[in-house]
């Protein structure tokens, strides 16, 4: 079979979740061409990541599609998505906190590899699996905590360990929840130019509230309210756009 | 200076029959018996997050399929041992697939009742396993003609297996499916995201772990040359949870400490004092209290605390 081309990378049509009678997403359709920088923005509770949850198979949706590069990925695995491309960050910090940084950016790595069902030869067998870590450590600028385990290292670099771990899975599209939340300027300007550094190949989806860092990494904005798609569009149409400024930015 | 400790525990596990009476000879079987067991359980409670109250299924499916053949239906040692362990294979197999429905309290609970649901066939079937007289005057394999029945041949045959199984343990959980398995452990939904199938990695576990539990099953009844359906009982697998607590879950030699200590104070203090089951409580109160992460971690921290000297 071969597979199925699209125009876009991702495409959302009609997606839906529910909780008991509290609706959270509500027909929401998106359309992401590949390469591009999308940033989504909107109040809180507006249904931002369980949006993200929903696209990486975290969440199960009640109806709508989920299609990446064409393909239907609606009843697919979160794992099946991950070798289908996608890779994700996480809004609360989700690391293998007793590991080293090394290990758990090994770990983003041997997920998409067959020989993480190998039971012989340890992790260290794998140089490349390391050489490859230390590179992408090195390229969000922490090569010199490698060997440190997660849990002694500053919540800034903790964020930065997450946006690693996906980095190094080379992925086509990625999610991020959150990238500059809770971090200081200096570390807010660090991942900010880690995340323009991203290559074309990668399609970037990105959750941020921090709308004066946030807005120059994007080229187009989404903005949800309540489950639905308020508006949608290039960036700067969509921060010009009246309804913007009533949900969001209140001015 | 860790090896010389190595080196010296390898020689005096290797030359106990030539200086213990056969009391301790047996008792040092007992120990390796329980210590495989105990290390199968460890890969689930400790290195997958999976707490077992059923493992005690597996010990006593091998034993009884291996009992049942060779007392009744005149199989040979060999392929009685090789149709029980692929039952027990088997068993493990499907009873993984229903457990893994649930995780935490669920799965406990999914495991307590299937191993019920067995103990209960063992007791009631008697026709098939003899009921509560269990099946007796079972013989011991003669593995290239060499007899198993003196304490000391056992106990080295024993020995050799255990440590097989700790080595092959050993090599599971640091392999790279290890890594995954300890991934699974501490954050599911992070490994699937990165592309890991957390139930396939559990299932896998479940089943090895079987495997492992069916291998001291075989053992089991082979010192015992009889098997009642206590041996499947929540008490055994209890004992063994307890072993695997006490002495460090998640490491390699915390369950086989855990085991010697529970069979230790069953057999010692049980000559002693009758009611010696709350000493054994007592002793489980005093560790979880003292050392929360088990005795070998809680040794090794003391160990390092020391080394660093007063401060």
């Amino acid at each position: 079979m071969t597979p199925p081309t699209s125009d876009f990378a991702l495409e959302v049509v009609n997606l839906k979740k529910a909780f008991g009678g509290l609706a959270v997403t509500q027909n929401i359709s998106l359309a992401i061409r590949p390469g591009e920088r999308r940033l989504i923005i909107g109040p809180n509770g507006a249904g931002k990541t369980t949006l993200f949850n929903q696209i990486s198979g975290d969440m199960r949706s009640n109806s709508g599609e989920v299609r990446l590069f064409g393909t239907n990925v609606t009843q697919f695995t979160p794992y099946r998505r991950a070798h289908f491309g996608l890779s994700r960050t996480y809004q609360i910090i989700t690391l293998f906190s007793g590991d080293t940084l090394e290990h758990n950016v090994s770990l983003g790595l041997l997920g998409l590899r067959p020989s993480r069902w190998q039971m012989w030869w340890p992790l260290s067998h794998y140089t490349d699996l390391e050489t490859e870590a230390r590179r992408t450590l090195d390229a969000v600028g922490l090569l010199h905590l490698a060997n440190h385990p997660v849990s002694e290292i500053a919540y800034g670099e903790k964020r930065r360990v997450e946006l690693a771990m996906a980095l190094a899975q080379k992925p086509r599209v990625l999610l991020l929840d959150e990238p500059l939340a809770g971090l200081s300027n200096t570390e807010r300007s660090q991942v900010k130019s880690l995340i323009a550094s991203i290559p074309r190949q990668t399609t970037v989806i990105m959750i941020e509230h921090d709308m004066d860092t946030a807005l120059d990494l994007a080229e187009t904005v989404t903005l949800l309210n309540y489950g639905r798609v308020i508006v949608d569009g290039n960036r700067d149409a969509v921060i010009a756009d009246e309804r913007t400024r009533e949900v969001y930015l209140g001015v | 200076m860790k090896w010389i400790a190595a080196a010296a525990l390898a020689a005096m596990l290797a030359l106990l029959p030539s200086f213990a009476g056969d009391f301790y000879v047996n008792l040092g079987s007992q120990i390796l018996i329980a210590a495989i067991f105990a290390l199968s359980l460890n890969l689930l409670v400790g290195y997958g997050g999976m707490t077992s109250l059923g493992h005690a299924s597996y010990l006593g499916a091998a034993a009884y399929i291996s009992a049942l053949l060779t007392s009744r239906y005149g199989f040979g040692h060999g392929p009685a041992a090789i149709i029980s362990i692929a039952g027990t294979i088997a068993m493990a197999a499907f009873f993984g697939v229903i457990a893994l429905r649930a995780s935490g309290l669920g799965f406990l609970m999914i495991t307590l009742a299937l191993s019920q649901v067995l103990w209960g066939l063992a007791y009631r079937m008697s026709g098939v396993t003899n009921g509560d007289n269990g099946i007796a005057g079972l013989t011991r394999p003669t593995p290239f003609g060499i007899s198993l029945d003196s304490p000391a041949s056992f106990y080295w045959f024993a020995l050799i297996v255990a440590s097989f199984a700790c080595l092959m343990m050993a090599i599971f959980v640091s392999s790279s499916f290890g890594s995954s398995l300890k991934g699974v452990r501490d954050q599911p939904r992070r490994m699937a995201a990165l592309g890991f199938n957390p139930w396939m990695i559990r299932w896998i576990t479940f089943v090895y772990a079987g495997f492992w539990g069916g291998v001291s099953g075989l053992l089991y009844v082979y010192y015992n040359k009889y098997i009642h359906p206590s041996s499947l009982s929540t008490t055994s697998s209890a004992e063994a949870l307890l072993g695997v607590i006490a002495g460090g879950s998640g490491t390699l030699g915390g369950p086989a400490v855990g085991a010697a200590l529970v069979l230790l104070l069953k057999n010692y203090a049980s000559a002693y004092i009758e009611r010696w089951n709350m000493l054994l409580g007592l002793v489980f109160l005093f560790i979880v209290l003292v050392m929360p992460t088990g005795i070998v971690p809680g040794l090794s921290k003391l160990v390092a605390a020391l080394r660093r000297g007063p401060r």
